[in-house]
């Protein structure tokens, strides 16, 4: 019931949040020099100003910029994100299109670096002034400290190029025709190199997060009255420092979880994923203005979502949180 | 009852400090017995080694110390011998420990009666359904209200004196042959404080267990002790009986620690007659919407209900309560660190309550406030000279005149010029709080309102503030709010006595007339809370 009620309240929030933002987009948008309009003439060589009009009327450029506004607001509001003039599609299917590969290779990332990162975290605070656990943490400076695409690079060249383990690119294999499973397979292996690529940075923060954090949770009285109770030190180490450790590290989960859908754009680059991350690159290279504002507001709206589910995820972890809101 | 067989036996006990320590030694040379079915209260101030015997018990050493001789024997068992493994299976067992914050000594995210349950589990007994009905069942016993809804809430919507009863569930969960109780009433009001007592009391009777109750309260000594270990610096001063020791105490230092505790003779008033007053608080007002735990519902807190007294120059009012009366909100409303809701603060005649912008600042510097906490209230990172410095920079007075007279202050203050270069973790909490008193009179204040100044403070530093405080005053003509939950401090150093419960003014007074003829009852209770006033007459 409580649940609910904050459910409802936060999406109503969330939506006046997203119709500032695509205002907001929009309005940036416009603010850069040229229009669509005098780029395309440009590339077709027309230099003939009926032209540039023409294309700008069928474009609804030459209407003044609040109409352009409603236009484009109005048709949000029933999911018509406009045409892409220059891949020749509906917004809309363009991103549907590209957006499972993106939160594929993003969500794989995600669970990736939390799993590996809060287990080498807890593993570190464990071996704490032990090689080991020493270990632990000069690897996960290397990952903190090593450029993405840097990290990335080298990945190809080792795996792909001189093991052979792994392709290098893509995200199956073209013209293979796989089916069913060998399919899914097939995805797996083309998934292994850019996910573990955009892993590496996050599990760095998190092994660093979940180590400092479990140092600080065994300090605490609590963990003193565990050892009193007689419970062995995994039991402790479990539920009593990991537990009271893993709050902070929600809120970081949370921020991670909201750059699903834009934050890959070097790792679909490097690895010619075909996500979200390249079609927005494309479309910023080709000022393709109406697929970059579709674009913007599926990133939006999923940082808000993430929000929501972050702060509910917090208020199952500490029940403190549900008396103090 | 009688069985003097000891339970646990220290013989010649050494803890060794880890090297660079400010001594060598945690403690020396210590023995002593606790036997069957008595209360052996080991007593000192901070540091002198109190808690460590017991860590060592244990086996709950904190890293670096470590014990280089001597014997810990219980059944039979040198407990120094055992490895980690070996005393996991003592520990909640045959040996249960109760520590002294019961805030923060309970996992926040576990409900309670999972955390009871955890006790049994450690150590392999019955099913899940049967811990649970244990746990009811304990509950119950240490005197929970409605233990079938505690068993299900969480430790942040339990008070003080319930977490700690909770604390002592899970101690006595297998019967333990010895209690080890570390501090347990210190974080708590007095009538918490007597609840609790009572209740340790009555469960070491009920189960015959030998008990080791560590404090620094003479008072709480008086109230429970069979018999007495005082230590101080490490080493034993002096052991006995609690009738010997209270009565007939043969070392100075016990003594000295006995003197220290604020007696129940009231100092005369000085004087009857009260000028025009400095500051005249109206009909105070202040209301804080709380949600509510779990055996109260969701309600209206009064911190402060009609709230009007006042406060003569030169003259000390002591604001008394327990925990949740107000007294801390008035306070802080007089500093203007709160805003009440109604009703007016004037300071000589100005209406500090509503003052705003450059005017708030010109006349803020005249009401300071000492605070409770002296480890938190000092930014570690600050220098002390820079720490009482700010407040004149801030109000404009050149850096390095407000550095002179920070070194001024510390003279003052009894700590010395050197003071201002150093940190404030290398002093200690009394040594704190004088510096809190000194950047509280940095600027030049008329009024100064401390907040339990001196609560968290040993009794023999606890008389050397008070007495550091009384003297500043008259030097200094200076005004004091006193607020504390101690009534007996309160008479040593207030002219007027204010009592407050649930944010009203129970009773107002001399010292004299307060704690000597109470009126109402409330205030008789907080003075029968008191631990050890029964014992006062033959202590003095």
């Amino acid at each position: 019931m409580l649940y609910a009620r904050l459910i409802v309240m936060r999406l109503l929030k969330a939506v006046v949040v997203l119709f500032l933002i695509v205002i907001f987009n929009f309005v940036l948008i416009q603010l850069a020099p040229g229009d669509p309009a005098s780029i395309l003439a440009g590339e077709a060589g027309a230099t003939d100003e009926e032209f540039l009009r023409q294309l700008r009327e069928r474009f609804g450029l030459d209407q003044p910029l609040y109409v352009q506004l409603w236009h484009y607001v109005s048709g949000i509001a029933t999911l018509d994100f406009g045409w892409s003039y220059r891949q020749g599609m509906p917004v809309l299917d363009l991103i549907l299109a590209r957006l499972p590969a993106t939160l594929l290779l993003t969500g794989t990332a995600f669970v990736l670096s939390l799993v590996l990162g809060i287990v080498a975290g807890s593993m570190a605070a464990a071996r704490v002034k032990k090689p080991s656990g020493s270990l632990i943490m000069a690897l996960a400076l290397i990952f903190y400290a090593t450029p993405l695409f840097w990290v990335a690079l080298m990945a190809v060249v080792l795996f792909s190029v001189y093991l052979d383990w792994l392709p290098a690119y893509g995200m199956y294999t073209v013209g293979a025709g796989h089916t069913g499973l060998a399919l899914m397979l097939d995805v797996a292996k083309h998934l292994v190199l850019p996910a573990t690529t955009l892993a590496l940075f996050f599990m760095a923060i998190y092994t660093r997060m979940t180590r400092a954090s479990m140092l600080e949770a065994s300090q605490q009285d609590y963990v003193k009255t565990a050892r009193a109770k007689g419970l062995s030190p995994r039991v402790i180490q479990r539920r009593h420092i990991l537990r009271n450790a893993l709050l902070p590290i929600i809120t970081l989960a949370g921020l991670q979880a909201g750059q699903m859908v834009g934050g890959a754009i070097l790792t679909e680059t490097v690895f010619a994923w075909p996500g979200i991350g390249r079609l927005m690159f494309e479309a910023l290279q080709q000022r393709d203005y109406n697929l970059l504002l579709g674009i913007f507001f599926f990133s939006a709206a999923l940082v808000i979502v993430f929000n929501i589910v972050t702060d509910l995820v917090y208020r199952l972890a500490d029940p403190r949180i549900k008396e103090a809101s | 009852m009688n069985d003097t067989t000891p339970v646990l036996s220290i013989r010649d006990l050494t803890l060794a400090l880890p090297e660079g320590a400010d001594r060598d030694y945690a403690v020396e040379d210590v023995s002593y017995d606790v036997a069957r079915g008595e209360i052996m209260c080991v007593v000192g101030e901070s540091g002198s080694g109190k808690s460590m015997a017991a860590n060592a018990v244990m086996g709950l050493l904190p890293k670096g110390v470590s014990a280089s001789g001597g014997e810990v024997l219980f059944d039979g068992q040198d407990l120094l011998t055992l490895d980690e493994k070996q005393h996991r299976q003592l520990r909640g067992l045959r040996i249960g420990m109760i520590f002294q914050e019961p805030m923060t000594a309970l996992n926040p995210l576990m409900r309670v009666g999972a955390q009871i349950a955890e006790v049994f589990e450690a150590h392999g007994k019955y099913n899940a359904r049967e811990r649970q009905e244990r746990a009811l069942a304990l509950l119950d016993e240490v005197g929970i209200p409605q233990p079938e809804r505690a068993i299900r809430a969480y430790p942040f919507q339990l008070s003080g004196g319930q977490r700690q009863r909770v604390m002592i569930a899970m101690a006595l969960a297998l019967e333990p042959e010895l209690l080890i109780a570390d501090e347990p009433t210190t974080a708590l009001d007095v009538t918490t404080q007597a609840q609790i007592l009572e209740l340790i009391r009555n469960l070491q009777r009920r189960h015959g267990m030998a008990v080791m109750f560590i404090t620094h309260d003479f008072g709480v000594v008086a109230e429970i002790a069979t018999r007495v270990c005082v230590m101080r610096h490490g080493r034993i001063v002096e052991l006995g009986t609690a009738g010997e020791v209270l009565d007939n105490p043969q070392h100075a230092y016990t003594r000295a620690l006995l003197d220290a505790i604020p007696s129940n003779v009231v100092p005369q008033s000085r004087d009857a007659e009260r000028p025009a007053p400095l500051l005249e608080v109206k009909h105070l007002h202040k209301v804080f919407r709380s949600r509510g735990g779990l055996f109260k519902p969701a309600r209206e807190v009064r911190a402060l209900d009609d709230i009007s007294f006042t406060l003569a120059p030169g003259e000390t009012v002591g604001i008394v309560g327990e925990s949740g009366s107000g007294k801390s909100t008035l306070g802080r409303c007089v500093v203007r660190l709160e805003h009440p809701d109604s009703g007016s603060v004037m300071l000589s005649g100005i209406d500090y309550s509503s003052l705003k912008g450059d005017t708030l600042r010109r006349e803020r510097h005249r009401v300071q406030m000492i605070f409770q906490d002296p480890y938190a209230s000092l930014n570690p990172r600050h220098r002390v000279g820079y720490a009482i410095a700010q407040g004149p920079i801030a109000n404009g007075v050149p850096r390095a005149q407000a550095m002179r007279r920070a070194e001024e202050l510390l003279e003052l203050v009894g700590l010395g010029a050197v003071a201002v270069d150093r940190f404030p973790h290398e002093f200690s909490g009394g040594q704190r709080q004088r510096i809190g008193i000194a950047r509280a009179l940095a600027l030049d204040p008329e009024l100064i309102v401390a907040d339990e100044a001196v609560s968290a403070l040993d009794v023999s530093i606890q008389a050397q503030v008070l007495e550091l405080l009384d003297e500043l005053k008259r030097k200094l003509s200076l005004s004091l709010l006193f607020i504390t939950h101690d009534l007996r401090v309160a008479a040593q150093i207030c002219d007027t006595i204010i009592v407050m419960q649930q944010g009203r003014i129970v009773e107002e007074g001399t010292a004299q007339e307060v704690f000597l003829n109470p009126r109402e009852p409330y205030t008789r209770q907080l003075l029968d809370a008191i631990p050890g006033r029964a014992h006062e007459p033959a202590m003095a």
